[in-house]
């Protein structure tokens, strides 16, 4: 089993993913426990929903529904109609969870936003206008060897780190475009 | 004609992938083969290229990794070749195995490759549960955000922040720490102001979660739109879609997923939840070598991945199986059923450990009861499982209209804009109706319940006698005014959904369908329930009731109704059996509604079958063109192999490769001037005898390679695919030798083999094409798609509509 771990993103998912299934496990916060129980409407008294902070053997009608609206002899009959429920939900789970996925949104937003204002911008200014024009050629398999000749080419090394970044980018936003061209424009896939 | 727009670019989003990547990095230095003679002495400079596996014992594994970049991948929307992805596999499991006797090492590594399986399903359970867990839980906070926001602590929902608070049994909703809209912006609940501007804060919230998402959609993953199961079926079946389950798919899949169920469209999670965990499982695929190189073995994967996909959306693990097995795979070993369940139950622990409803529930709409039923109410769930086949008929029927004119008129060309509209019509008409206000999965955990005296909904207005009642046992109740108006609001809702949904599905927004179909037939059920319920009620006279439902007893259960409503509905429109059944069962964890909801099932199965023959996953798939050869159907004409090969009697010639005489030129000729995926090889023009069958992109990788790499190649050199160089005078260029490439054993059948048998093999197998000969030599070649286009015709369906290979 080579393990081909290649790259950052697939360490990062399995972090993620490792913390969000270690978070289900723990943080028994003490907040986070209650017992529920609902009382319906008798004789004149209305209905009471009561939640408190007990244990499991402990929730039952006579511990947690305080004060007792009913006088002494009614209080069995009364308890007898109300239900008790034990609960237990994880706070901390559900904070880091909207947390992760309002900052995973928020990123992207951003990202989206300056891909497509902030980044044509900064181009014109460095490259002037022929890289523009340049990044909008249609891709098409009108030379078949020129294209294999692309298969190819895929090991010329780079030195440099930010090319590196740069052409995997340049090439995402080839597929993309390939992508949007084929549901958006062609319809043929995803109608 | 259109072949060639689905291959342009195929190189570029092809090699796109991370692994192609890393073979061209990795192999194309060939010093590795210098340390061993060559045994062909006369191949001179280029035996290391070709030698592969001729060569002595070290360079047994060059034999099985290519030997270049991009021999033996696929391009982009092409079919994979089955019977080459096993074979290569067997090759590769023999040659482990017979190393493992060498040594400690190889030992372990073939250990760990058979237990590679294993734990890359235990991964993809993991990843497919903590997704579903974040899904879960972030859609439930979304949806309560429209309404309004928890002041102790902004990521609470609705019911976590009334969590700790007392509040009375009528107002149970309502406690200090939860505000509304208005509450928080004018300081009060009440009066007409707040509730115009409560219902704007709610279609402000509503556009712009779906804004987001299909701008999201339409900038970064165009493939995440949709409910992703017609084209999961047909990737499984062996149809390449590069970039379907990648990464990027992935995160913005789940992203905005949560996104489009928040913002209150009539679209449920489920489907796109069987796309993300597909996704997590191409992706944890790229860890293990087994997998990563072997398209076939990835589909088993991808199977089980399925499985875990439908088994974190219902909680049912066996019916995350089944459903894998009846709708979604085409092959399914017995091997995958054992992993898929491995891979369904880890998921389903994950979720449950991560408790998203706080209840240890799966599902939001886990039902309790254990109410008997009388067989006699099978005549209403009868009627439930005829409706139930009527709507999904209509559905189909009028959504897949949708989606054409979606696809042919202007309508396609402003995705935004419809998904904008669609959310405004959706969001203004659903919030005066409570039952559409509230997010579809509350709606049908609502309709699933059984009404005790402990509720205080609407729908459990019954007109109470409380000196009549005796502990836990309620009585036979006439409805109250409560009662009443809930029926009429259920009854517009119903109407509602049945229209808005058909405008929905298939937006470009992630959309599922399973919710929507379960939330239409509990409404429809739970009606139907209530007026059996009042009818025993009022008449414990008739006959009908006076045997069973006597005086006093409460004998109907419309929540049971509901239930059975809302797995007919979901029948009707996917065509699910036993899937349907467990899946519904294991929602109630009881045994005894098990034949209720199989009448319901089996009679909307059938009822919709009359109408229609596909379920609506079958339907977009035939929408769409895909490839996909239904393994369900039976072929029953008589015609022939040679009434479907090409080429047809007045086409040109077949075209094809001379083994030992054509020129590096000559095969340049073809390629540029045809656009077939590949080209048989015979022994020579006259004899017409057939050698074996060469691929396109493989054709191409080689000789591009061979012109850089190899002294000598010219456009006059010849070409040989057979093992030993032909004569020819010392003074002609050297000669390239492409025997490598070459598959010796293409099926071929005879021309007059019915089509019956033809048909019978390309499912049976999963071929890509097959040969045709007629007395031993060729004749022409039968596709698969041309095999599709024949199934097309015969049926009378338009065979022009076939659009990939």
């Amino acid at each position: 089993m080579a393990a081909r771990c290649g790259g950052w993103p697939r360490l990062c998912w399995l972090l993620a993913l490792a913390a969000l299934a270690g978070l289900g496990a723990e943080a028994k916060n003490s907040e986070d426990v209650r017992c529920k129980c609902i009382c319906p409407p008798y004789k004149d008294h209305s209905g009471q929903i009561y939640n408190k902070n007990v244990s499991q053997k402990d929730c039952d009608c006579l511990h947690v529904v305080e004060p007792m609206p009913v006088p002494g002899p009614d209080v069995e009959a009364y308890c007898l109609r109300c239900e008790c429920k034990y609960e237990e939900r994880s706070s901390v789970t559900i904070k880091v969870t909207i947390i992760i996925y309002l900052s995973i949104l928020g990123l992207l937003l951003l990202y989206m936003v300056y891909l497509t204002l902030v980044e044509p911008i900064l181009k014109r200014r460095l490259f002037g206008h022929s890289q523009l024009i340049q990044s909008d050629e249609d891709i098409g398999d009108h030379q078949p060897f020129a294209n294999a000749h692309d298969v190819l080419a895929r090991s010329r090394s780079r030195a440099n780190v930010l090319n590196k970044v740069e052409y995997a980018q340049q090439r995402w936003k080839l597929q993309v475009q390939e992508q949007r061209k084929s549901v958006f424009d062609r319809h043929v896939v995803l109608s | 004609m259109d072949q060639k727009g689905y291959r342009r670019g195929s190189f570029q989003s092809s090699t796109s992938d991370e692994d192609m990547l890393e073979i061209a990095g990795a192999s194309l230095d060939f010093s590795m083969a210098d340390d061993d003679p060559p045994l062909d002495r006369e191949m001179g400079g280029f035996s290391s290229y070709n030698g592969g596996g001729m060569n002595g014992t070290s360079t047994m594994m060059d034999f099985l990794e290519e030997p270049l970049p991009g021999v033996g991948t696929y391009e982009d929307f092409n079919t994979i070749d089955w019977v080459r992805e096993k074979s290569r596999d067997r090759d590769r499991h023999r040659e482990i195995t017979s190393r493992s006797k060498e040594s400690t090492w190889a030992l372990i590594h073939s250990v760990s490759d058979a237990f590679s399986g294993w734990l890359l399903m235990l991964l993809i359970g993991l990843l497919a549960g903590s997704l579903a867990g974040l899904i879960d839980i972030s859609a439930h906070w979304m949806t309560d955000l429209k309404e309004g926001v928890c002041l102790a602590g902004f990521w609470f929902n609705h019911e976590h922040c009334c969590w700790k608070s007392n509040t009375t049994f009528t107002d149970r909703d309502k406690c200090p720490e939860w505000e509304s809209w208005s509450q928080l912006i004018l300081g009060h609940g009440e009066g007409a102001f707040a509730y115009i501007l409560n219902y704007f804060m709610y279609v402000i919230w509503a556009l712009l979660f779906s804004l987001l998402a299909v701008l999201l959609v339409k900038g970064f993953a165009p493939y995440a739109c949709g409910s992703g199961i017609p084209e999961i079926k047909t990737i499984l079946s062996g149809f390449i879609i590069r970039g379907y389950l990648g990464k990027w798919t992935l995160i913005i899949k789940t992203i905005t997923l949560v996104l489009a169920v928040s913002s209150g469209l009539s679209l449920g999670k489920e489907g796109p939840l069987v796309h993300v965990a597909c996704c997590c499982g191409n992706i944890l695929c790229h860890l293990f070598t087994k997998y990563r190189k072997n398209e076939a073995k990835r589909r088993e994967v991808l199977s089980a991945a399925a499985a875990a996909g439908v088994s974190v959306a219902f909680g049912a693990p066996i019916g995350g199986v089944l459903f894998s097995l009846e709708e979604v795979s085409y092959y399914f070993p017995l091997k995958t059923l054992w992993r898929s369940f491995f891979a369904a139950l880890v998921a389903a622990f994950t979720l449950r450990s991560i408790n998203p409803f706080g209840n240890s529930r799966l599902v939001l709409f886990y039902v309790e009861f254990h109410m008997p039923w009388h067989l006699l109410e099978l005549v209403p769930f009868i009627l439930l499982g005829i409706f139930g086949g009527l709507w999904g008929a209509f559905f189909i029927r009028s959504n897949i209209a949708w989606c054409r004119r979606r696809k042919t008129t202007k309508l396609g060309k402003y995705p935004v804009l419809e998904v904008f509209v669609v959310t405004a019509i959706t969001a203004i008409l659903a919030f005066p109706n409570e039952y559409t206000r509230m997010s579809t999965s509350e709606l049908i955990s609502e309709l699933f319940n059984d009404c005790g005296i402990l509720d205080s909904s609407k729908l459990c207005e019954y007109v109470n006698d409380f000196n009549s009642t005796k502990g836990d046992d309620l009585p036979d109740r006439a409805a109250g005014p409560g009662v009443y108006t809930a029926m009429w609001q259920l009854a517009l809702a119903l109407v509602m959904k049945v229209f808005i949904t058909i405008f929905t599905f298939g937006m470009k927004v992630p959309s599922g369908l399973f919710i929507p179909s379960m939330a239409v037939g509990a409404i429809a059920g739970r009606l139907l329930g209530v007026a059996v319920e009042q009818l025993a009620y009022y008449h414990h006279d008739w006959a009908i009731f006076s045997g069973w439902c006597s005086q006093g007893a409460d004998c109907i259960t419309p929540g049971l109704y509901a239930m059975v409503g809302a797995a007919a509905c979901l029948g009707g429109v996917t065509r699910m059996t036993v899937s349907l059944v467990v899946i519904m069962f294991e929602l109630t964890g009881g045994l005894e509604y098990i034949v209720p909801l199989m009448a319901a099932a089996m009679t909307s199965k059938w009822v919709a079958d009359a109408i229609g023959r596909e379920g609506i996953y079958d339907a977009h798939i035939r929408l769409n063109g895909y490839p996909f050869l239904e393994a369900k159907e039976e072929f029953s004409h008589k015609t022939l192999a040679m009434d479907v090969m090409r080429p047809r009697r007045n086409d040109p010639p077949l075209t094809v490769i001379t083994q030992d005489s054509m020129t590096v030129e000559d095969v340049e000729t073809i390629i540029n001037e045809t656009t077939y995926s590949g080209y048989p090889v015979v022994v020579s023009r006259e004899s017409q005898r057939l050698v074996g069958f060469v691929l396109r992109r493989d054709l191409i990788i080689s000789i591009e390679n061979a012109r850089k790499k190899q002294d000598g190649i010219v456009s006059t050199s010849v070409i040989y695919f057979t093992d030993h160089s032909p004569p020819l005078p010392p003074s002609s260029p050297s000669m390239l030798k492409l025997r490598s490439i070459l598959d010796l054993s293409p099926f071929t059948v005879t021309d007059q083999t019915p089509m019956e048998i033809v048909v019978d093999i390309f499912r049976k197998l999963g071929l890509r094409q097959c040969l045709v000969t007629h007395n031993g030599k060729l004749l022409g070649i039968i596709t698969k798609k041309d095999v599709l286009k024949h199934i097309a015709q015969l049926a009378n369906q338009d065979p022009d509509s076939i659009l990939f290979n």
